[in-house]
């Protein structure tokens, strides 16, 4: 197997040329399918990108290479491979703005560290208000963004207009443009490229991805963890991590606690492929929606999450009427573009929008979940923070105050609404 | 689209109704005794089922009433409708 991954690789012309004559590809890797060995150090449960970054910054950070990341279907088939790709930092609160900012920063070098193009674009992100009071809003995030030292600015409807002049500001749109915040650093990362990286990369250090593995039980006595029991048997390690989004809540249940989770639709919907016209991402919380435009020149459509609980993975035709609506009030000259596709997750949405990331009531058994909409953007901090978790048994500071616990002790990071949309 | 049957207008398109969220335990009668710990359950833990839930709509577009349903969220197939009052059976699909 090793060999044919062509291993230890820097891509050069020679290399290239190389492969070329050969059959293979990154998909070899979410095509392999290890058999586990009896014992590790650490299982990771969940092959989305935070299960996998987990296990990246375990071995990275903390000389840990002795690792099973146990992934129930195919690495990267979660919300990891259906999600917007739209990452940014420009939260509100100080402890989520820290968080997602350390991501945004660890995106930068993610490439040269795995040493595979998961093509980070700074297109710039703009957040829109449609009246005065969403205006003073974004406003402030703007001022508490600055202040954590998050570049963010300001812009007026005429500044929007230059970068994108298809946007319709007129005074009597149906959702008139007071103002938006931009973070230029903000813009989209490839995420398909996110899960191959990582997977090759992973395969490279020898960490088992174990796929079509559905962990069906954690192995508990006297309220410690060392072990699952899967569908390919019994493994053993001494600390189990859990990444799994939407299924978190089955785990808390095998773990005998209870976690502030609902799991719920979320959809995105994509258009023919057309010139690119659209250079940043544009979302607006008011209507609930968001659009950006793929290189490939697909129109990428998102909105918020279907209402309804639900595991189907589907969700309702009236979210994408809604959403699909008011972009094109927004931007008239896509009406007569055609839709492609559409799709959906399965996310994990919690009271206050963010994140719980560290230790479980169970001894040696960690949690990171409760991303909902919006952790694609957070995926190498997220895993950094994890493994700092796993590898210390205590958060990293900048997961203290993502703990289970901040719903008793009242403590919650209360980033609906507030942090321009939910993605 | 969910296609939800109100006990008093019938089957109609789900963009009339608000979501409730899941059947649950009443409200502690004495929340002053509780636990922090035992209060955050309250508040805000979930049994988030996957397959047979019961839970709370409300036909905010037509009669304005609130009903509870039986709905597998996984299929999505509503199997049964409850009427609050007295918890009777409205409709059986099984
Ligand atoms: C339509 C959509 C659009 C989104 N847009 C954005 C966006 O623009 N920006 C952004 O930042 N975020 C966005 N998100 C959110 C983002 O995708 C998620 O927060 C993030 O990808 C979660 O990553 P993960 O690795 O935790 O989850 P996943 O990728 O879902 O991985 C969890 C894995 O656990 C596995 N698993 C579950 N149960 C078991 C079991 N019993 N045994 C073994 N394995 C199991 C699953 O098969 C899955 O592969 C979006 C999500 C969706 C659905
Ligand atoms: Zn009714």
């Amino acid at each position: 197997m090793k060999s044919r991954l062509n291993t230890n690789n820097t891509y050069s012309l020679f290399s290239i040329i190389k492969s070329g004559f050969k059959k293979n590809s990154v998909l070899d890797i979410s095509m392999s399918n290890k058999t586990p060995k009896k014992n590790y150090d650490v299982i990771v449960i969940g092959g989305g990108g935070h299960g996998m970054a987990t296990a990246y910054y375990l071995a990275k950070n903390h000389g840990i290479t002795n690792i099973a990341v146990v992934e129930k279907g195919l690495i990267g088939r979660g919300n990891t491979g259906r999600n917007t790709q739209v990452v940014r930092s420009n939260y509100l609160w100080t402890e989520s703005s820290l968080l997602y900012e350390h991501s945004l920063k660890l995106w930068n070098n993610l490439s040269q560290d795995l040493n595979f193009n998961v093509m980070y674009t700074k297109r710039g992100v703009f957040s829109l208000a449609h009246s005065y009071q969403e205006a003073r809003d974004v406003a402030r995030r703007v001022t508490a963004n600055k202040l954590n030292g998050i570049d963010s600015l300001y812009l007026t409807p005429k500044e929007i207009k230059e970068y994108m002049p298809i946007i319709n500001i007129s005074p009597t749109a149906r959702y008139p443009i007071f103002g938006a915040s931009l973070q230029k650093r903000g813009g989209t990362v490839h995420h398909d490229a996110v899960a191959w990286g990582f997977a090759r990369r992973l395969n490279q250090i020898g960490i088992d991805i174990v796929q079509n593995c559905e962990v069906r039980n954690l192995i508990i006595k006297n309220n410690i963890v060392n072990g699952i029991s899967t569908d390919k048997g019994d493994i053993f390690a001494n600390k189990i991590a859990v990444a799994v989004a939407g299924s978190s809540t089955r785990f808390a249940e095998m773990g005998n606690f209870k976690l502030p989770i609902e799991s719920h639709p979320l959809q995105a919907w994509v258009s023919e492929p057309i010139k690119p016209i659209l250079n940043p991402v544009v979302m607006s919380n008011a209507v609930h929606a968001y659009v950006s435009q793929a290189e490939k020149g697909e129109l990428v459509i998102g909105a918020g999450i279907d209402k309804y609980i639900g595991y189907s993975q589907r969700g309702s035709f009236n979210v994408i009427e809604n959403a699909t609506s008011a972009i094109i009030e927004l931007f008239p000259a896509f009406s007569k573009v055609k839709l492609l596709r559409t799709w959906a997750g399965l996310v994990d949405v919690s009271p206050d929008a963010c994140p719980i990331i560290g230790n479980t009531p169970v001894k040696n058994l960690y949690i990171n979940c409760g991303w909902g909409t919006g952790g694609f953007k957070a995926t190498p901090g997220s895993g950094y923070v994890f493994a700092h978790t796993i590898a210390n048994d205590k958060p990293h500071i900048l997961n203290e105050a993502f703990s289970l616990d901040r719903f008793a002790s009242g403590k919650l990071i209360d980033e609906h609404g507030a942090a321009g949309v939910a993605h | 689209m969910l296609l939800i049957q109100c006990i008093y207008c019938g089957e109609r398109d789900e963009t009339e109704f608000d979501y409730g969220g899941e059947v649950r335990e009443q409200r502690p009668l004495e929340p002053d005794n509780l636990s922090d710990n035992e209060w955050a359950e309250f508040l805000f833990s979930r049994a988030n089922i996957n397959g047979i839930h019961v839970e709370q709509w409300f036909h905010s577009g037509g009669c304005r009433q609130w009903f509870n349903l039986e709905r597998n969220t996984y299929t999505n197939e509503i199997t049964k409708v409850f009427n609050l009052k007295n918890q009777q059976i409205i409709r059986d699909k099984n």
